[in-house]
């Protein structure tokens, strides 16, 4: 027998295009402006989001038959709450190093959009390994967009890729640099992102026709 | 039996029971692993006050390593030589001064009331360093760190931190290449205490002038870098006199 179905693939691979929470159902934007300025924040976002959103989504849906419908969205707050402290917590105690890195995302996480469109939109009506696979697959597709334009950000506004100097050095005047090139400024304050999102949205939806609404 | 989930007072019970439910849990996190996240915070203290004096197990001109977290306490000993703590007038020797939080003292200042000021004083090659807590606020949430003077008031390293600021821009206030900028600047002007400026339209990347009480400004975050030019100068400000006692040598 096959580990996933048919359907159950289909819950992490359709986030990753057509149904991806940032490009079609625009959810998570704040955090693709406030983040991807480098590459490496991108990534480290993608895989906190990962984390809260696959376990909180199986929280929520084994919750899903006794919380009240008056108060669910506040309980959907305090999953997720509960969850980036304790996250948090066991980080600072285990691994200092790295929760340094994650601090500022681990924060974000609870602001971030999709984490509550999905328990809203999936968690409360389905079971748990299926909610889980929802949000493995939304935090995937989030990741990607997160990924590509914090690629584009950092290339063409710093001239780094993960910190590396990928285009020579913009001081010393080498590589790239000394045929005349400048970093792009512009890319490394957050309009770009919307810019770079805004680019991506035109790509998929010139590629998949299906995907523009009709006036 | 289906509960019905819509009553008022199933709906006021079960967020008494998941209020206790999750206050249970984070209060045991908490005290479980509260001795493991102070004992963390110290040696990082420890290994941001040794690398502002530049003992740091940094291999290249783009990276910032401390010293590792098994053999801080013992280098943090070999060269700390004296900790002090300045209360007005009164100086006196504590060997957890470092651990004094900087935020509260700063706060107490503030109400003019006489702070209790950390003042470390590391020796490397023969070379004395004096070691000053900074904190102060950037965009977003609290920024800190640590200065390195010589006794002619040069800064010999620094090393920053920060809550909350945005990754890419005025996170890079602890990137080595804008920390770096301030080995060399004096904070003295003359004989005054001037502090040192992050400043655009610097037009000095490479840092090359080192009398001008200046470093060159990170782009897209001029409020966090207001905010270490503020830091500085508030911080230093309380140790004045001190200082002018050490540069007066």
């Amino acid at each position: 027998m096959a580990l996933l179905t048919k359907k159950d693939a289909s819950l992490i691979t359709d986030p990753l295009a057509d149904n991806n929470p940032i490009t079609i159902q625009v959810l998570g934007i704040c955090s693709a402006l406030a983040i991807t300025a480098e590459l490496k924040a991108s990534i480290v976002m993608a895989v906190a989001v990962m984390f809260v959103l696959g376990l909180g989504n199986v929280v929520i849906s084994l919750m899903r038959n006794v919380i009240p419908s008056k108060i669910r969205i506040i309980v959907q707050l305090i999953v997720v709450a509960t969850l980036v402290i304790v996250v948090d917590q066991v980080l600072k105690a285990f691994a200092y190093e790295l929760s340094k890195t994650l601090s500022v995302f681990v924060g974000l996480i609870i602001t971030n959009c999709i984490i509550m469109g999905r328990f809203e939109a999936f968690a409360l009506a389905n079971g748990p390994w299926k909610s889980f696979l929802d949000g493995i697959g939304n935090s995937l597709g989030y990741g990607v967009i997160l990924i590509i334009v914090g690629f584009f950000r950092e290339l063409l506004g710093s001239g780094t890729l993960l910190g590396y100097k990928v285009l020579g050095d913009p001081i010393a005047k080498t590589g790239l640099y000394a045929t005349g090139y400048e970093n792009n400024g512009f890319m490394i304050i957050p309009p770009a992102a919307l810019i770079v999102v805004g680019i991506i949205i035109w790509v998929q939806r010139s590629r998949n026709p299906a995907l523009v609404e009709d006036n | 039996m289906a509960i019905n989930t819509d009553k008022n007072s199933y709906t006021v019970v079960f967020a008494a029971v998941m209020v206790v439910i999750v206050g249970s849990i984070l209060a045991f996190m908490s005290s479980s692993l509260k001795d493991r996240i102070t004992e963390n915070e110290r040696f990082e203290k420890q290994q941001n006050i040794l690398y502002a004096m530049g003992v740091n197990d940094n291999v290249d001109e783009g990276s910032v390593n401390f010293v590792s977290t098994d053999e801080v306490e013992g280098e943090f000993k070999s060269y700390i030589k004296e900790q002090l703590v300045i209360e007005g007038d009164k100086i006196t020797e504590n060997d957890e001064a470092y651990l004094i939080d900087m935020k509260k003292q700063m706060a107490i200042a503030g109400k003019g009331e006489t702070p209790k000021l950390p003042l470390m004083i590391g020796e490397k090659d023969g070379k004395k360093y004096y070691i000053i807590p900074m904190y102060g606020k950037g965009l977003w949430d609290a920024i800190w760190g640590f200065i390195a003077l010589d006794d002619k008031m040069v800064v010999q390293g620094v090393y920053f931190d920060h809550k909350g600021e945005t990754p890419g821009l005025g996170a890079n206030i602890k990137q080595r290449y804008f920390m770096d900028d301030f080995t060399g600047e004096s904070i003295l002007k003359g004989t005054e205490y001037a502090g040192i400026a992050v400043a655009k339209g610097n037009n000095d990347p490479l840092n090359n002038t080192k009398d001008d009480n200046e470093v060159d400004a990170l782009a897209g975050a001029t409020i966090t870098g207001n905010g270490v030019s503020a830091m500085i100068k508030e911080s230093l400000n309380l140790y004045k006199d001190y200082l002018q006692t050490v540069s007066a040598k």
